[in-house]
This record gives C-alpha cells, sequence and structure tokens, in this order.
C-alpha cells in the first residue's frame, strides 16, 4: 500500500445544518449553509474552493446547481452516485486530488428535506425489474433478508438487533441535536411495528431532514488553520453489487475490502481506533460493519453487541451521536458519521464525548449492503 | 466469427426476451456457451468474463430458499413473503413462495419454479417442492 493518502490531508471544518426538521427550505438550501459553517470554522473564504463534491436527492446535476449557487467556479465538481456512501468515497477522491495538488480546498456537502417535504425515503434510485413483482419494502426488506440469513447462519437474535436500536438511543439522549430522544427498551422494540421481519420500525432508520458538509485541505495548510485538523489516514471504497439479489454473501459486504484497505493505509487496525461511526441505516448494519471492520469475528456481531457493550459506558463507543437509528437520517447518512468522528476528535462532541480520542473510523453504506466506503481519521498525535 | 457475434448481440434484448419467455409460460436462463456457467439476470454479455456467446436455456425450476422476509401489510392486505433463490444452476433470485402461509416459509425449504400469469403477464414464483425431490 502506497503512502499516498496516509496524513496528506485534514478536515478543518465539520458542521450540520437542519437535523430532525427543518420546513421551507430547499436541499441546495440546506447544503449550503451546513457549507458556509464548514467554511467558517475553518478560516477559509468560499471563493478558496476549488473542489466541490455534493449529493442532494432531488437534483441528477446537483454538483452543477451547487457551484453555481455558491457562486464558484470550481476546477473539479463531482456528484457520484453511490448512494449513502458518496461521503466517504468523496473523501477518497478529496484526498487524492489534494494530494495530488489538483485542487487546494474541497468542500464535501450534503442536504435534504425529505421528512417535511416527502414524509418518506427521497431516492433517485431506479426500481429493479427483477425484483418489483415480489413487492419487496426497499429498501428494509434487503437488510430484512441480510438479517434472516445472519440468524440463520450465526444464531443472531431479534433481542441483539434490538440492542443495537437501545444502544444507539443511549448515544442520542446525550446529543442535544438528535432527532429521535428518550428512553427505549428492548422489549420496546420487539413489540413495535413489524416492518419486514425481522426487522420491526425500531431496527430502521429514521425519515429526518438534515444537512452536512465537511471542508478539507493538504495537512501542511491544515495546521495553520485550525488548533486541531482531523487527519485523514485511510480512506478507501469497494462496490460488490447493487440490488441484494446479486449479492454473493447476505452476511459478509464490501466493507470488508473498503476496511482492509483503508486500515493498510493507515497502518493501523480496529485495535487502534477509539470510536466507530458505521452507518447503521438497520440494527443489522451495525452487526455487519462491526464484523467486516474487524471488531469481532464474522458470526459474532449479535453477541458482541449484546448487554450494552456499544452503548454509553460499554467496551466500545459505536454511533456516538445516536446514529441514523436515532440522531439523524435524511436519505444518505454518510456525511454525518465523518461530521461526528472530527467532533470526536477535536474534543467537541460535548456530553457524549470520548476521552482522548486519537483515531475515529467512520464508516459509509450506499445502496442496499452495495458500495462500501471507510475513511480513517487520526489526531495530531497520529501523524 | 465477429460478424455472427454482432449479429447475435442484435437480436438479443433481455429484458424483453426473457419477459415474453415468461408470458408463453417459460422460465429460461441465460448462460455463457464458452463456460456454461449460467447468470441472472439476463444480460448482454457474461458478467466477468464479457462473453457475448451466449444462449437461453431452461432451468430445472429446482431451488433452494437462500433468505426469506415477511412484508407486513396494513389490514385487511395479508402480509406476503419474499426470498431469495438458489436455483440448482447456481444463480440466485428474488422471488415469492405460494402454497403456504408466509411464516412457514423457511431457509433451507427445497422449492419448483411456476410462471403464474397475473394482468396478462407472466411472473416467476415458487411452489414448495414435492415430496419426492425433498428427499432427493
Amino acid at each position: 500500500m502506497s503512502d499516498f493518502i496516509r496524513g496528506k490531508t485534514a478536515i478543518v471544518g465539520a458542521a450540520t445544518f437542519g437535523i430532525g426538521e427543518a420546513p421551507g427550505y430547499e436541499t441546495i438550501d440546506l447544503a449550503a449553509r451546513a457549507s458556509i459553517d464548514a467554511l467558517d470554522q475553518a478560516g477559509i473564504a468560499l471563493k478558496d474552493v476549488d473542489g466541490l463534491f455534493l449529493a442532494l436527492p432531488d437534483d441528477m446535476l446537483s454538483g452543477l446547481s451547487f457551484a453555481e449557487y455558491l457562486g464558484l467556479r470550481p476546477k473539479l465538481t463531482d456528484n457520484n452516485r453511490t448512494g449513502g456512501s458518496a461521503f466517504q468515497t468523496y473523501v477518497y477522491h478529496a484526498a487524492l486530488a489534494l494530494a495530488a495538488g489538483e485542487i487546494d480546498t474541497a468542500l464535501i456537502a450534503y442536504g435534504s428535506n425529505q421528512r417535511t417535504k416527502a414524509g418518506k425515503l427521497m431516492t433517485p434510485a431506479q426500481q429493479f425489474i427483477w425484483e418489483d413483482p415480489y413487492q419487496p419494502i426497499l429498501p428494509a426488506s434487503s437488510y430484512a433478508l441480510a438479517a434472516s440469513r445472519h440468524m440463520h447462519e450465526f444464531g443472531t437474535t431479534r433481542e441483539q438487533l434490538a440492542e443495537v436500536a437501545v444502544s444507539a438511543r443511549g448515544w442520542a439522549n446525550l446529543n442535544p441535536d438528535a432527532f429521535a430522544k428518550g428512553p427505549l427498551t428492548i422489549d420496546d422494540c420487539l413489540s413495535s411495528r413489524m416492518v419486514s421481519t425481522p426487522l420491526t420500525v425500531r431496527d430502521c432508520c429514521l425519515v429526518t431532514d438534515g444537512a452536512a458538509a465537511i471542508v478539507m485541505t493538504r495537512a501542511d495548510r491544515a495546521r495553520d488553520l485550525v488548533a486541531k485538523p482531523a487527519y485523514v489516514l485511510g480512506a478507501a471504497a469497494a462496490t460488490w453489487n447493487r440490488n441484494i439479489s446479486a449479492m454473493a454473501d447476505l452476511t459478509v459486504t464490501a466493507a470488508l475490502e473498503s476496511g482492509q484497505r483503508a486500515y493498510a493505509q493507515a497502518k493501523l487496525g480496529p485495535q487502534d481506533v477509539d470510536v466507530v461511526e458505521l452507518y447503521d441505516a438497520f440494527t443489522i448494519n451495525t452487526i455487519l460493519f462491526l464484523e467486516d471492520l474487524g471488531f469481532c469475528p464474522k458470526g459474532e456481531g449479535g453477541r458482541f453487541v449484546s448487554g450494552g457493550a456499544i452503548a454509553p459506558g460499554g467496551s466500545l463507543p459505536v454511533n456516538t451521536n445516536g446514529g441514523g437509528l436515532s440522531c439523524v437520517h435524511p436519505g444518505m447518512y454518510g456525511l454525518f458519521t465523518i461530521v461526528e468522528s472530527v467532533a470526536q476528535i477535536t474534543g467537541t462532541a460535548g456530553a457524549r464525548q470520548i476521552p482522548d480520542v486519537d483515531v475515529a473510523i467512520a464508516h459509509g453504506n450506499g445502496g442496499t449492503l452495495s458500495s462500501q466506503a471507510t475513511v480513517i481519521l487520526g489526531s495530531g498525535a497520529t501523524v | 466469427m465477429a460478424a455472427n457475434d454482432v449479429v447475435a448481440i442484435g437480436d438479443l434484448h433481455p429484458n424483453r426476451d426473457y419477459q415474453a419467455f415468461l408470458d408463453q409460460g417459460r422460465f429460461m436462463l441465460m448462460r455463457d456457451r464458452t463456460t456454461g456457467e449460467p447468470f441472472f439476470y439476463p444480460r448482454i454479455m457474461a458478467p466477468v468474463t464479457g462473453s457475448r456467446d451466449l444462449e437461453w436455456f431452461e432451468p430445472s425450476g429446482r431451488g433452494t430458499v437462500y433468505a426469506v422476509t415477511i412484508v407486513h401489510r396494513r389490514p385487511p392486505t395479508p402480509n406476503h413473503n419474499v426470498v431469495l433463490v438458489d436455483l440448482a444452476e447456481g444463480p440466485r433470485l428474488m422471488s415469492r413462495v405460494e402454497g403456504l402461509a408466509p411464516e412457514d416459509v423457511k431457509i433451507g425449504m427445497a422449492v419448483q419454479a411456476r410462471v403464474a400469469q397475473v394482468d396478462g403477464k407472466g411472473v416467476l414464483l415458487f411452489d414448495p417442492a414435492p415430496a419426492e425431490e425433498r428427499a432427493a
């Protein structure tokens, strides 16, 4: 593995806006507000952005729209379609372009008003004629099929899935920005409305509005801009399939590959990670990604999360903002895992702050367990 | 040879042809003639190899349930199952098992393909395999 990524770039601004409900805003308004907040943190002028990486759920040409909205003429405009993992993929591409000297300042942004505008998941994803006649609820049924297989092969239980939701709620209760708060028990999850077996509504992510943005630049400049840059130590992506019916093994995701490549770049392993931010669109995701990213052996994820192990006070802090399950899920959650990782590294996470975070992993999932992308961030002590 | 390839591809319209077979009551798979490897869904080339030397063939219809979920609907609409079936020939596809309650569809169950006509269009479904095949 080359040293082209490790420590060459850093995140110097990370902001969210409109988490929960943000009525009256267009998606691009939300993305723009998070963007200028992130730029303000970095002390970088808007006009200095020369690399633009965006996703909006309602605009196929959102990169072009955003450049125009901001009044920019970027050298590099990207509007990729790897689903919720797009933002980890953007960090990967931005790190390469920055390290190569092709651009100097990358802005990665996202905004969605799906809760107040549509009331449900807003997605430009094409329907799939090989699945449509059987009326799965997409994406829930795809993840439900994966969960059914995990339960069959490894004895994973609905209670263990519920542990993931309860842990996420525990973290959300420490986060003033989180949308879903209040007590949640395993029994609450088990007795809530079934959506697609074995997943109840509490196994499914929220439907919210929300925006996020991060600003990246080269490490030498980052140190002059902010006291605590979050250095990019590793960034990798892998795509193995699009539809759940085309996935070779429903219990093994491409996170196995993206994680291994990101760890190799970072020269770190799971034992070095202080805080874990995973794209938890559904409770089974957290279990699958903990396994595929090496925090426990394959098949052990359900047992691993039991007994509050990933909840506040547990042995491994996972999804410390409350995750897509209890904090925010505007349709493409990936960027929020990165923002939360930055908050933990810069020590700005308030009541949910983990002490002395040097290494955070932010993992994105796109499609239906299809595209997987992993970013490893480090404090100044790691470079 | 090259000319034949071009003609073969020109004659092949994967989705349209597959659906036309179903509309005739026939479940057909594609395979790569160079390797004999079947694949689903139909494509204008074989995945991985890129082979254009393809043919349709009629699979056995035998399969095994690989994964299952029951989609819960608002009453009075009944719940229904969604399965992934591993065909005896190898490929995996999404479908529904009929002829028993959704909660009785289990991973590992032997099933047999059947083409139903729904609103004038062929749809691939599965039934529990006959007892003698389950024993085999």
